[in-house]
């Protein structure tokens, strides 16, 4: 949308165009000449702490999947017609040598999919490290917390088996310091797209901050902040677009072209859950008790960084649909949520075969019907070349809401 | 594992009734019954998933269970499914996801009543034990937003190499002590008797040993049993809803002297159609069957003599071949170890170990997969895993493809015809002399 010839944020979104397409990790593959001897780690959608790998000297990796610019040859035939693309995309990525880069994977809790696709990936590559991180579906701290932060401490012990560093707790509390600069950083592009979606598009702050996948946190932030700066100087125009939060696209990414399609139709996308890894934690990882106050439970102690990433994840984790949502009320959050970006209407986006995001939905169209909230929904693939009947579903939508204020 | 009970008997033609099925038959009518009655008589009910279930704990309370997956599966096969599928994606539901969910969903929808024609009643609890599959979690909050009941959630954690660690078995014991049980008993209004529960648990182990013998039965040729349709029409059913009772034991004694008797006659197992005249075929199958056609599958099998020597599916409600059994010593630790070891808790690789181990015990000469749309926790690494137990045994591998309960999506002739040619493979192969 803005990077001509003469745009602030060119360069900078450049940059983050050319990690984002990076399919075949060249970018890891220059961090690594750059820092002999130390390992990447690639991670499964949706989130581990990638602190706890910076710490040991990794680079953490977002592995996510091919999108629309990878031919699958023999990723498909791992996969039945019935279960989602990113599986297929990875496996092919990592058979044709893409993935060569990293050391080892992570393989998050995050559906069935992912858990299983961690189990295929032991079988394929029975020399590299392949770790199951278990997120807790339990959230108190003595409980699910004590397990979580066990999980972490084991999988730092393997990959420093691995030739990484050791888990140092002054290390870990500098890159989770580095962590939440970035996290500020993001924050600060999400808030510049609220207020002025034009001068921020939805497009753009996905390369920019998907670009964070092949990065360290401090790479990361200097991007964002360029790119940032370079916005800020950009000379824009307010459209009266219709304001929307996307939802369900947090793991299988949809294709760019589709997300500026839904610009395109008149969408202004001032909420997303796209890059979810990053976000998943929201607010800053607390790094001492006086930070966590009591949301340690007597159980974890936030003054150990170990401790502190397991605290984030319990207290301040998103209520996605990987994660179990127990008292509360489904859907609340999503409602606060629209109110506080000041969205008029959601657009469900999920990946088609996606159970986590499908099942969710229903129950959070509830939640927006009773809050009189309008919505949409579609599915997709990562690799929808076709977006003509999003685009006129979208179209309709936003007409609808400008309209009428509500849903066609 | 899923109760089948006596659905449908009719559909099995002639199939000859040992004197256990007519125990099982009355235990499940019996179980109904009191589920109907549940309210009036002032019994709570607790709604908890088949891998990973509490019953000896649910029943030391008082407490009667529900499993929504058999219901689903029971819906299917008195050819309920497709109207509660439907009416479940009316409402907002995907036609991608499990059918489980929306048949279950769309049965409340309809009132709420049972395989036997009595209403079921609503929950007092949501007993979520998140063991092996995802989908397990959206269910039930699925469930609690219509039910408005409370629901306490036991994290299973996976086991992605099949080593139990002492930190996984922890977390589960602790869940279950500080939160489980409490959240149990607060609805049951007493305390949990541990003698109780430790009776209970040496019960379940009884029927345990009994269980596996008739599993093993299978090594002998012919194969007294068929470890897939008969495994879950009445081998496995019991251990669902009443394992830890008195009858579970007395049922599986039963069922045990019935088949080794089998065995010294010299006999195959009993088929759809009355028993199966001659074994021509071994086969090991993984993946759920399909329950709207659940006889016409069968038959599929049985016409041509293929007798199931194992299956993973009939392993999901638990996994006893290897030696657990459930334990009075330390009851909360043998139930985490329960919970943990299900199989579809367990990682590809150790899923594919036990397969390969189940195809050379039973001596198979054929690898099935029936592939299931709805079920990702299955589905996904099938291929792979037909792939890697070719490699390792050499017995080939064949692949179909249906769903649980969505009627949609069984192709009876495509499945025929795919089975036909396998058939027809494994006695090349036989005739080239590689059996
Ligand atoms: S797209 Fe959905 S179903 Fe597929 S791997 Fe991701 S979370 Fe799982
Ligand atoms: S996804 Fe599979 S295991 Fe889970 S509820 Fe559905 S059928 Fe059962």
């Amino acid at each position: 949308m803005n990077s001509e010839i003469g745009d602030p944020a060119g360069a900078a979104l450049e940059r983050a165009t050319t990690l984002t397409d990076d399919l075949r990790l060249d970018a890891v593959r220059r961090w690594k000449e750059a820092h002999p001897g130390s390992l990447a780690i690639g991670i499964l959608p949706v989130y581990a702490p990638r602190p706890l790998l910076e710490a040991l000297g990794c680079l953490a990796v977002g592995v996510q999947g091919g999108g629309d610019q990878l031919d699958i040859i023999r990723g498909d035939s791992y996969f039945q017609s019935y279960i989602c693309h990113i599986p297929r995309s990875v496996v092919e990525l990592g058979l044709d040598g893409g993935l060569d880069p990293l050391d080892g994977m992570i393989f998050p809790s995050t559906c069935d999919v992912i858990r299983n696709l961690g189990g295929m990936w032991r079988l394929l590559f029975p020399d590299r490290y392949t770790a199951y991180l278990d997120l807790p579906q339990n959230f108190d701290p003595a409980l699910g917390g004590r397990f979580y932060a066990g999980e972490l401490r084991r999988i730092a012990g393997e990959i420093h088996g691995r030739g990484a560093l050791p888990l140092d707790r002054d290390a870990l509390r500098e890159a989770i310091r580095r962590e939440n600069t970035r996290r500020a950083a993001l924050a600060e592009m999400d808030d510049m797209r609220r207020r002025e979606p034009s001068r921020v598009p939805a497009s753009e702050a996905y390369r920019v901050a998907r670009a964070g996948s092949v990065l360290s946190a401090e790479e990361h932030t200097a991007l964002i902040r360029e790119y940032l700066a370079g916005a800020r100087e950009r000379r824009v125009r307010a459209y009266d677009n219709v304001r929307v939060v996307v939802l369900g696209a947090f793991c299988e990414q949809p294709p760019v072209g589709l997300i500026r399609t839904l610009e395109k139709a008149g969408c202004d996308l001032v909420d997303d859950d796209f890059q979810l890894g990053f976000k998943t934690v929201s607010g800053p990882i607390p790094l001492s008790r006086e930070e966590a106050g009591d949301a340690g439970g007597g159980a974890l102690d936030a003054d150990d960084p170990v401790d502190a990433l397991a605290i984030a994840f319990l207290k301040w984790g998103a209520p996605t649909a990987t994660r179990y949502i127990g008292a509360d009320e489904k859907g609340r959050d999503l409602v606060e949520r629209v109110r506080k970006v000041k969205a008029d209407g959601v657009v469900f986006a999920a990946a088609s075969f996606c159970d986590p995001a499908l099942l969710d939905q229903p129950m959070l169209e509830k939640a927006l019907d009773e809050a009189g909230i309008p919505h949409t929904g579609f599915k997709y693939s990562e690799n929808s070349a076709q977006h003509q009947t999003i685009r006129e579903q979208a179209g309709a939508f936003s007409d609808a809401v400008k309209l009428w204020g509500g849903a066609p | 594992m899923s109760t089948v009970g006596e659905s449908r008997a009719a559909q099995a033609g002639k199939a000859a009734k040992d004197a256990s099925q007519g125990r099982q038959k009355e235990m499940i009518a019996r179980h109904y019954t009191r589920l109907s009655r549940a309210k009036e008589e002032g019994k709570k009910v607790v709604y908890t998933f088949v891998p990973g279930n509490l019953v000896e704990v649910i029943d030391a309370l008082g407490m009667l269970p529900v499993l929504p997956e058999i219901n689903a599966l029971q819906s299917g096969m008195r050819g309920r499914s497709a109207a509660y599928i439907a009416e479940a994606e009316r409402m907002g539901h995907s036609e991608d996801v499990c059918t489980y969910v929306k048949c279950d969903i769309g049965m409340m929808l309809g009132g709420n009543v049972g395989p036997t024609g009595e209403t079921l009643p609503e929950p007092d609890l949501l007993l979520l034990s998140y063991t092996g599959c995802f989908t397990f979690m959206k269910w039930f909050e699925l469930l609690k937003e219509a039910y408005r009941c409370p629901v306490v959630m036991l994290h299973v954690p996976y086991q992605p190499t099949g080593i139990i660690t002492p930190e996984a078995r922890e977390y589960v014991v602790k869940q279950l002590r500080d939160e489980v049980v409490p959240a149990l008993e607060k609805v049951a209004g007493r305390r949990l008797d541990m003698d109780d529960l430790r009776h209970r648990l040496a019960l379940s182990a009884l029927a345990e040993d009994d269980l596996v013998a008739v599993w093993e039965s299978a090594r002998n040729r012919p194969s007294p049993i068929d470890g897939y349709f008969g495994g879950v029409y009445y081998i496995g059913p019991i251990f669902t809803a009443f394992r830890g009772t008195e009858d579970a034991v007395l049922y599986y004694r039963e069922l045990r002297s019935e088949v080794e008797e089998r065995v010294r006659r010299g006999e195959g197992p009993t088929g759809p159609d009355g028993p199966i005249p001659e074994e021509r075929y071994r086969l090991v199958v993984e993946g759920p069957p399909n329950w709207t056609s659940f006889f016409d599958f069968w038959r599929m099998f049985s016409r041509e003599g293929a007798v199931v020597v194992s299956s993973s599916y009939t392993r999901v409600g638990g996994l006893y071949d290897d030696g657990f059994r459930h334990s009075p010593e330390a009851p909360f630790e043998s139930l985490a170890d329960y919970c943990m070891g299900c199989y579809t808790n367990l990682g590809l690789p150790s899923r594919i170990d036990m397969l390969e181990r189940a195809i050379r015990n039973y001596s198979a000469d054929g690898f099935l997969v029936n592939s299931v749309k709805s079920c990702n926790s299955f589905s996904a690494g099938q291929l792979l895993m037909m792939r890697e137990l070719e490699r390792r045994t050499g017995v080939p591998g064949g692949f179909v493809e249906s769903d649980l309960v969505d009627p949609r999506y069984f192709g009876k002739a495509n499945i025929e015809n795919r089975l036909q040619s396998y058939f027809q493979m494994l006695d090349a192969r036989r005739n080239r002399g590689y059996a």
